[in-house]
């Protein structure tokens, strides 16, 4: 089984891309793979804990939940993004981790495949 | 030893969206990945300025004066002083009219010696076939 490593950087609101990489990131957990989520830039909104599900929105905190349970899957927060959007650990979502960017680039060293997903 | 290339690709404009500062300080962050690899292990870096991208080496930002933040511009001297490879693209410096003497093509004002350098796309385009993985395309 393979590893994929995603980086996402667009927001949680206002976007379909974190939508788009949690759903691939669950479909590549069915089929056996692992995946490391990195979340920089805005895309650190995904790591909130408290995340109200409206219809008009992207809801991704109960999906994230589960895929955590497999244990195929981690994701990790620029902690200097997050705290920059006054996102401190303590309003961390249970399960997710908060590293420097290095901590994306390591994942990127022994994934088999990298993904960008959302650019802005 | 185990290295793998990174290409981090810059295509935006600097300060209209976040992508380029991402890029400049992912980037960056590689001087410190070893802590997470196996001894042996590292990556190589390499930047390239695409497109409107080449506009974030336009030398004389006055970001901290006009918006109260680091400038690209420092982060590429941070680049260069690292001594990463940074590629600018030569027929979008052409494109905007721009010249070497434009673009912020050393950081030997704080004591850097890499230099960057102005090419044909189709030398980027050899380091994107060359690279493991692209970063912010």
């Amino acid at each position: 089984m393979s590893k994929l490593t995603i980086g996402c950087f667009s927001s949680l609101v206002g976007s379909m891309s974190l939508d788009f990489a949690v759903k691939l990131s669950k479909a590549a957990v069915e089929k056996g793979h692992s995946v490391d989520m990195w979340v920089s830039g805005n895309a650190t909104m995904l790591s909130k804990k408290g995340q109200r599900a409206f219809k008009d929105y992207s809801a991704l905190a109960k999906p994230l939940e589960e895929l955590f349970a497999t244990g195929k899957f981690q994701a990790t927060a620029c902690e200097a993004c997050a705290e920059a959007r006054g996102y401190h650990k303590d309003d961390t979502m249970a399960g997710f981790k908060r590293h420097s960017m290095d901590w994306y680039l390591a994942s990127c060293f022994s994934a088999d495949k990298v993904l960008h997903i959302g650019g802005d | 030893m185990a290295i793998k290339k990174y290409a981090f690709v810059v295509k935006s404009l600097p300060y209209k969206i976040e992508s380029s500062r991402l890029a400049m300080t992912h980037a960056i962050s590689s001087q410190t990945v070893e802590i997470y690899l196996e001894d042996g292990e590292n990556v190589e870096p390499v930047i390239c300025f695409i497109g409107d991208g080449v506009l974030n080496c336009v030398k004389g930002h006055q970001a901290m004066k006009h918006y109260g933040v680091t400038s690209l511009e420092q982060h590429i001297k941070n680049a260069l002083l690292l001594d990463l490879k940074v590629l600018i693209c030569k027929e979008d410096v052409d494109k905007f009219g721009l010249s070497e003497a434009s673009l912020i093509m050393d950081a030997e004002d704080i004591g850097g010696e890499t230099k960057a350098q102005v090419v044909p796309y189709s030398e980027i385009q050899q380091a994107l076939d060359s690279a493991d993985h692209l970063l912010f395309n």
